[in-house]
């Protein structure tokens, strides 16, 4: 296959000697009737080069995209559960989305989930790994990114109840904590009210994933070489400064991908909020896949779930699309 | 100078206090969790502070007996099986990929590595019907064919971008002496993958063991629960027995802990390796 990269590997092949010339050996390897590679030969390699990727392409084809094309075209259908009967509706299902109070209290939710996640499973995460990578003994930097990533590695199920617990009124850690500081004035049903019910479960699952970005920070940061630091230090550069002037611009590109996959991932939001509230109270904390599988599923309105899994992956795939243009750019070179 | 390192040693003690009250902020709860699974309810709902009075592991066994043993059995097979399937095939499209030649290779690239922007969400209406025409839904099979085909993308983007940088002479070297494509995958190639694909496995581990939104829709109401849709029935259909319910999260959650610790070199080359598809 790769004759052209290292003739002489075929030369020994094809039954020819080192010492050939490549051009020579590649015609006598070529020559009809010769002692060919039984891979070069005729349709069969093609097809079986096919063989490979075959198992692959059939699993996305019948279970990733065909679902994908068919939400397109349920989305412009009405069920009636009861006759199975569908029926034509055109743009309708989209028209009632823009119409759904709910639909825009879901978006806006994973607006803010995403926002508040850049800021601290980014941002600060960022910092934290930098303040880590910043300790002298290597001991307490391999525990410190280990301990912060346990959290990520238990479910956002476990987590999620967890988190139900604490926040409990009754038997929760959070209220029993602000009585013991003397701030049992603002203990509240954290989940119960719509006041803060979004707000709590995105904390949650700043807890939960924070440890997760800070690993991959910490090992982008371990990547710039330490002479630029030692450098620095040497000039009398201080911490703060070494910070904004070396590790920021070079780890600019891991930023942009957290930044993105942060995004991407606060539209698919759904196991966290489904544990810890269903979307209550009163709506106020569904996502854009809680309300798709609340329509979907518990309502039975197909075309409207369908109609809302359009526009997750509309915004999904424009999130993706910004990635691969941003992976595309030249890396940062040392 | 005496003034900076006066500032310095301050910055210091900020720094570690800071660093000590997150760690106190992630394993607190952790460990509140634990000791929650070893107390009465009545313990639970006195001082939550307070540690349980007797080291008991009769919740444990409750939790054990009231299906968290067929949830765990259901989570090892499901984990299992689809992480045979997923790194097989992906290992296999990644082969593909990068050593043989074929028609429309850069169309089946795309095709396959596409498949990582697209979120599962988008396709569960669809995938409901077709598993319901298929009769496989509400089955294991529905878990372990959704679950590979989703994590075929990701798992094929590691194994090629480490499948490149091997030299090829190895697998030539192997064709001079008559090995067949086949033999030499199995022999060469898959052997010299194998820190990418132990990094596989284990993000694939991670990912089936704590997968939610499939596992609810396509198993709710079955015996083929896994933990993550089993741990929800324990606490809806257990309603206040609280401890039990925290002593189920304990069983769910230590085996991936464990697997994180022994494992963690392996851990962290994936995610690395992941972040930047």
């Amino acid at each position: 296959m790769s004759r052209q990269q290292t003739p002489t590997r075929s030369d020994a092949r094809s039954g020819a000697g080192f010492d050939r010339p490549p051009t020579l050996t590649k015609a006598m390897s070529n020559a009809p009737g010769g002692p060919v590679d039984r891979n070069a030969r005729g349709w069969y390699p093609k097809v079986a080069g096919l063989v490979w990727v075959l198992p692959a392409l059939v699993v996305l084809a019948v279970f990733v995209y065909l679902p994908l094309v068919q939400n397109l075209g349920f989305s412009t259908q009405e069920w009636d559960i009861y006759s199975g009967a569908t029926e034509f509706v055109g743009l309708e299902n989209y028209e009632k989305l823009v119409g759904d109070p709910v639909f825009w209290t879901a978006l806006g939710n994973n607006v803010l989930y995403a926002v508040l996640s850049i800021v601290f499973q980014v941002f600060a995460a960022l910092v934290l790994a930098a303040l880590i990578e910043s300790l002298r003994s290597l001991r307490w930097r391999k525990a410190l990114r280990a301990i912060y990533f346990v959290p990520a590695a238990i479910s956002l199920t476990v987590a999620g109840l967890l988190f139900y617990f604490i926040y409990e009124p009754n038997l929760g850690l959070l209220n029993h904590l602000l009585e013991a500081i003397g701030l049992g004035q603002l203990a509240q049903p954290w989940l119960g009210q719509e006041s803060t019910a979004m707000l709590a479960i995105i904390a949650m699952s700043q807890w939960q994933g924070f440890g997760y970005s800070t690993l991959l920070f910490a090992v982008a940061i371990q990547r710039i070489p330490s002479e630029l630091y030692e450098a620095a230090a040497l000039d009398g550069i201080g911490h703060v400064r070494r910070f904004f002037h070396i590790t920021l611009p070079l780890v600019r590109e891991m930023t942009g991908l957290m930044i993105i996959v942060t995004i991407s991932g606060a539209f698919q939001v759904f196991n966290e909020v489904m544990v810890m509230t269903s979307g209550g109270p009163n709506n106020s904390t569904q996502v854009l896949a809680t309300w798709l599988y609340r329509s979907g599923f518990v309502r039975n309105d197909f075309g409207y779930a369908a109609a809302i899994a359009t526009v997750i992956f509309v915004v999904t795939l424009l999130i993706a699309l910004a990635q691969l243009w941003y992976t595309r750019r030249r890396r940062v070179e040392f | 100078m005496s003034r900076l390192g006066f500032l310095g040693a301050i910055g210091r003690v900020f720094v570690w206090s800071f660093l000590l009250a997150l760690v106190v902020v992630v394993v607190y709860p952790l460990l509140w969790m634990v000791m929650n699974g070893f107390k009465t309810n009545a313990e639970l709902f006195g001082d939550p502070f307070a540690l349980p009075l007797q080291l008991d592991w009769e919740n444990y066994v409750d939790a054990w007996n009231r299906g968290v043993s067929d949830y765990l059995t259901a989570s090892v097979l499901v984990t299992v099986t689809s992480t045979i399937t997923t790194v097989l095939i992906s290992a296999w499209a990644a082969y593909g990929l990068t050593r043989v030649r074929m028609p429309f290779g850069k169309v089946v690239s795309g095709v396959i590595l596409g498949g990582l922007m697209l979120a599962p969400a988008v396709a569960l209406v669809p995938l409901v019907r077709m598993f319901q025409a298929m009769g496989l839904y509400n089955t294991f099979w529905a878990l372990l064919i959704l679950y590979t085909a989703f994590r075929i993308p990701f798992t094929t983007f590691l194994i090629r971008a480490y499948m490149i940088d091997l030299p090829r002479e190895v697998d030539e070297a192997a064709e001079v002496d008559g090995a067949s494509r086949w033999t030499t995958f199995w022999r060469i190639t898959l052997p010299m993958c194998k820190p990418i694909l132990i990094s596989t496995v284990l993000l694939h581990i991670l990912f089936a063991w704590n997968e939610y939104l499939f596992a609810m829709v396509f198993t709710s109401g079955t015996s083929i629960q896994t933990l993550p849709v089993g741990l929800t029935s324990l606490m809806s259909k257990h309603g206040t027995d609280y401890p039990v319910v925290f002593a189920g999260m304990v069983i769910a959650a230590l085996p991936v802990i464990v697997l994180f610790f022994a494992t963690q070199r392996y851990f962290i080359k994936g995610l690395s390796e992941g972040i930047g598809k």
